[in-house]
């Protein structure tokens, strides 16, 4: 009798372990369900990306004294993986930049990277070339107009 | 968590439950119910609280989180951590200077979070040394070691780093009397009595800055200092010390310190102590003790050497110092949320005294004395008490407080924390630990305002308690809820080192300051290279200078020749990433150092003397990118007197690498 009920009692931990996996499964499967929706996000084909700039209005003529200020963000954050011509270091040249992407898309791929990298479809392709994430360097939005106005200067608006 | 997993939870909880009672009795046994739900976090959720516990003779902090028991980081405060480059770094070797010269190793016991208003205010962590006396400041922005000050004519910081309800002061206190610094130590051992004196220190903390300074220091009697709590509320301006050894024994203490059926409780007026300060009574006496102090915008340590200390005399200047009677080498003193009741706990005693601070004012207006002790009025025992816990167990150690009128103390010998009321003295429960518990900790426990869903204990012996690890163990500690009447052994956790005691604050008081990057443009390091531009290779006689920067996932420069054999090599590493969770190691083949972790916008400094020629790989010890095993370089060591000329270089197609022309021209 004694047999009987230790087996019974085994038998319903059995019962009860099973159970107990199948809601690990259950769990992880909502983990990596909500991880993959992150990652895997809807793919935006807006010209300007995703971030605060929209329809940026950029004046003709350079502004020299922003295109200065530009250049000292660019030595000290981006010159380490990108080069003013057009060979790939790191990242992609940096040359003629301006004329293939409008303002508001460098603005925001340079204060909004991850999400930029996540969604946008110009950017993912560059990140199939270089293969590299481009770091979030926390760029500033008025740091992020400055760049972009060198990058003018570099791409030789006058 | 959706219900179905607390149902599953709670089954599993339920089985154990079974499982046990089928089992031989152990340690299992008292975990019941639905333990397990209520200490899981689940992945990607966050704990409740940070728990900053002691590392003991590790010399380190460490941070857990609670319920879940999961280890977040161990702070490098009083000993070398070569994994963080803490103590290795030309950068932070300074922290570690003494009057002794560079101690490496320390035996942090007490840690204690600041307050204001009596309530923990998340900005600043302390940490005492007990071996070569020192008090240490973290800053809960960056969990990083601050400020760390030595105090003279001390040894054995134990009763420290406990701070008043402002965090006015934080205090420490002569463990190990011994003759003053300012007076000839060459003496025979044998005249303690005569000799050996204690000593308790108020250090003033900047109320802005958090800057460390010994405000005064009290000279008192050769005893042993043990521990300590502020008063506060109406008793604040006091501050309470347990002290053993009032026989002044000098030699097999575990007999000799034991004999009398009582030691003190020392009261200390700090207000009257301010008096007298203020009056001119303190002397000036001629001592060397360091401070060191970190500082963020050059990323460096700053060692400095002061030579004077005020002293107050706490014999001759009257009114500042009582003793109360205590039982049996009392042990913790502390101090509940109302600032009416000291508890002393006898190592030895099978009672807790509960002394009242109405009751103790009294007695000092009334002048109810039994006596003197060298020099200090003793206050009858009964005109100060309170009450005494009857039998609540073996050997109580520590009490913290849940606010509800209640108070948990650890008991050693009988391995159990015991909740008693403070006003009728009652015990109310009792719960067994695994096995004899020092400290215990409830977050805001020694506080005016205890948050009282857990309480932890840190234990002494761990024996069964995880799968063996030969004879060495990690110390085991248990998470208790007590949101209810009795207590509930949740969760159970390996800790580094030895734990003494810990505090706990809630998550979002501390996580919310949280720094995550250091501004690369905000670096004020003399070394710093802001951008690959500015990385170059200098010499000065045999010192080579390296300005070398890491971004991912390369360093600029990344060849370097010149270098000679017996030349003091300089790697000024800065980091030059500005996202969070980026920083990137360095290390140099056959280096007498350890490596360096530079944070974001960081500069670190690792010092190499080769002593060999040949070619010496450096490398990213912290993996950083898909490409992190190709960040790495080479450094070319030639003969002593070669005429190799010192270049550097970094990579073919780049623009910074060949020489600085190619900047210049803006190419």
């Amino acid at each position: 009798m004694k047999k009987l009920l230790l087996l019974a009692g085994i038998a319903a931990l059995i019962y009860a372990c099973g159970g107990g996996t199948q809601q690990d499964n259950t769990a992880s499967d909502e983990a990596s369900s909500s991880a993959s929706s992150s990652s895997t996000p809807a793919p935006s084909d807006n010209p300007d990306g995703v971030g605060k700039f929209k329809d940026v209005q950029i004046p003709e003529k350079l502004d020299p004294a922003l295109a200065d200020k530009g250049q000292s963000v660019y030595d000290v954050k981006c010159s380490s993986c990108h080069k003013l011509s057009d060979e790939r270091l790191v990242g992609p040249g940096w040359k003629d930049v301006t004329k293939r992407n409008t303002a508001a898309w460098i603005m925001n791929f340079v204060t909004n990277v991850d999400e930029m990298l996540n969604t946008d479809p110009k950017a993912q392709a560059q990140l199939e070339i270089c293969l590299v994430r481009m770091p979030n360097q926390n760029l500033s939005d008025e740091d992020a107009r400055n760049v972009y106005e060198f990058m003018r200067k570099n791409d030789g608006v006058q | 968590m959706n219900a179905f997993l607390k149902l599953s939870l709670g089954t599993a909880a339920l089985l154990a439950v079974g499982f046990q009672a089928c089992k031989p009795k152990n340690t299992s046994s008292a975990v019941s119910g639905d333990a397990a739900v209520k200490a899981y976090v689940p992945p990607g959720k966050y704990d409740e609280f940070y728990n900053f516990v002691s590392g003991g003779f590790s010399g380190q902090l460490s941070v857990y989180g609670l319920p879940s028991g999961r280890l977040f980081r161990v702070i490098p405060v009083f000993s070398v951590d070569p994994e963080k480059g803490w103590g290795y770094s030309e950068e932070t070797k300074p922290m570690l200077m003494t009057s002794h010269g560079f101690v490496p190793w320390d035996d942090l016991h007490h840690t204690e979070l600041s307050q204001t208003n009596g309530e923990i205010d998340g900005r600043w962590v302390f940490g005492n040394a007990n071996n070569t006396p020192r008090v240490a400041r973290v800053d809960l922005k960056t969990f990083r070691t601050a400020e760390i000050i030595e105090l003279p004519n001390s040894a054995g910081n134990h009763s420290s780093p406990f701070i008043t309800e402002n965090t006015e002061y934080v205090v420490a206190g002569t463990r190990f009397s011994v003759p003053v610094d300012y007076a000839n130590g060459d003496v025979p051992i044998s005249t303690y009595k005569q000799n050996f004196k204690g000593t308790i220190s108020f250090i003033s903390v900047g109320k802005e800055d958090g800057k460390m300074d010994i405000a005064f220091q009290l000279l008192l009697p050769g005893v042993n200092f043990d521990l300590s709590h502020a008063g506060k509320g109406p008793s604040h301006g006091w501050f309470f010390f347990s002290c053993y050894n009032s026989e002044q024994a000098n030699s097999l203490l575990e007999v000799n310190a034991s004999q009398k059926d009582k030691d003190f409780i020392l009261a200390v007026n700090w207000k009257k102590a301010e008096e007298y300060l203020k009056a001119g009574k303190g002397k000036k006496e001629k001592v060397r003790y360091a401070r060191n102090t970190w500082d963020e915008s050059t990323h460096t340590g700053k060692h400095e050497i002061l030579e004077e200390v005020t002293v107050l005399d706490a014999v001759a200047l009257k009114d500042i110092c009582y003793l109360i009677p205590c039982p049996k080498s009392p042990h913790g003193c502390d101090v509940d949320p109302t600032g009416e009741y000291i508890v002393g706990s006898g190592k030895l005693a099978a009672l807790i005294p509960v002394f009242s601070y109405t009751k103790m004012q009294k007695a000092i207006a009334a002048k109810a004395f039994e006596g003197e002790y060298e020099g200090i009025p003793v206050i009858k025992y009964e005109e100060a008490l309170h009450g005494e816990v009857q039998k609540p167990g073996l050997g109580p150690l520590h009490t913290e407080f849940d606010g509800k009128g209640n108070a948990y103390t650890s008991f050693f010998v009988s391995s159990e924390i015991v909740k008693w009321n403070i006003k009728d003295l009652k015990v109310l429960d009792r719960a067994p630990t695994f096995y004899s518990i020092g400290h215990l900790s409830i977050p805001g426990g020694d506080s005016k305002k205890p948050n009282a869903k857990y309480v932890v204990g840190y234990n002494k012996i761990t024996k069964d308690r995880y799968l063996p690890t030969g004879p060495e163990l990690a110390q085991s500690a248990q998470i208790y809820d007590i949101s209810g009447d009795k207590m509930q052994l949740i969760n159970d956790f390996p800790t580094i080192g030895e734990p003494h005691y810990a505090q706990s604050a809630p998550a979002e008081l501390i996580s919310k300051n949280s720094v995550k990057i250091f501004k690369i443009e905000e670096n004020k390091h003399p070394y710093v290279a802001k951008g690959e531009k500015e990385s170059k290779v200098i010499r000065e006689g045999n010192k080579v200078h390296v300005y070398i920067t890491a971004i991912r996932s390369h360093f600029s420069p990344d060849n370097i020749e010149g270098v000679k054999v017996g030349d003091e090599v300089y790697f000024h590493v800065t980091n030059l990433e500005q996202d969070w969770d980026v920083p990137h190691g360095f290390a140099v083949k056959g280096a007498n150092n350890a490596e360096l972790l530079i944070m974001p916008g960081e500069t670190q400094t690792l010092k190499w003397v080769p002593e060999k020629t040949g070619i010496f790989p450096i490398y990213c010890t912290d993996f950083c990118s898909a490409l992190h095993q190709e960040m790495s370089g080479y450094v070319r060591v030639s003969p002593k007197g070669s005429n190799v000329p010192l270049t550097f270089s970094l990579g073919k197609n780049s623009s910074d690498a060949m020489s600085k022309e190619n900047n210049s021209n803006g190419q």
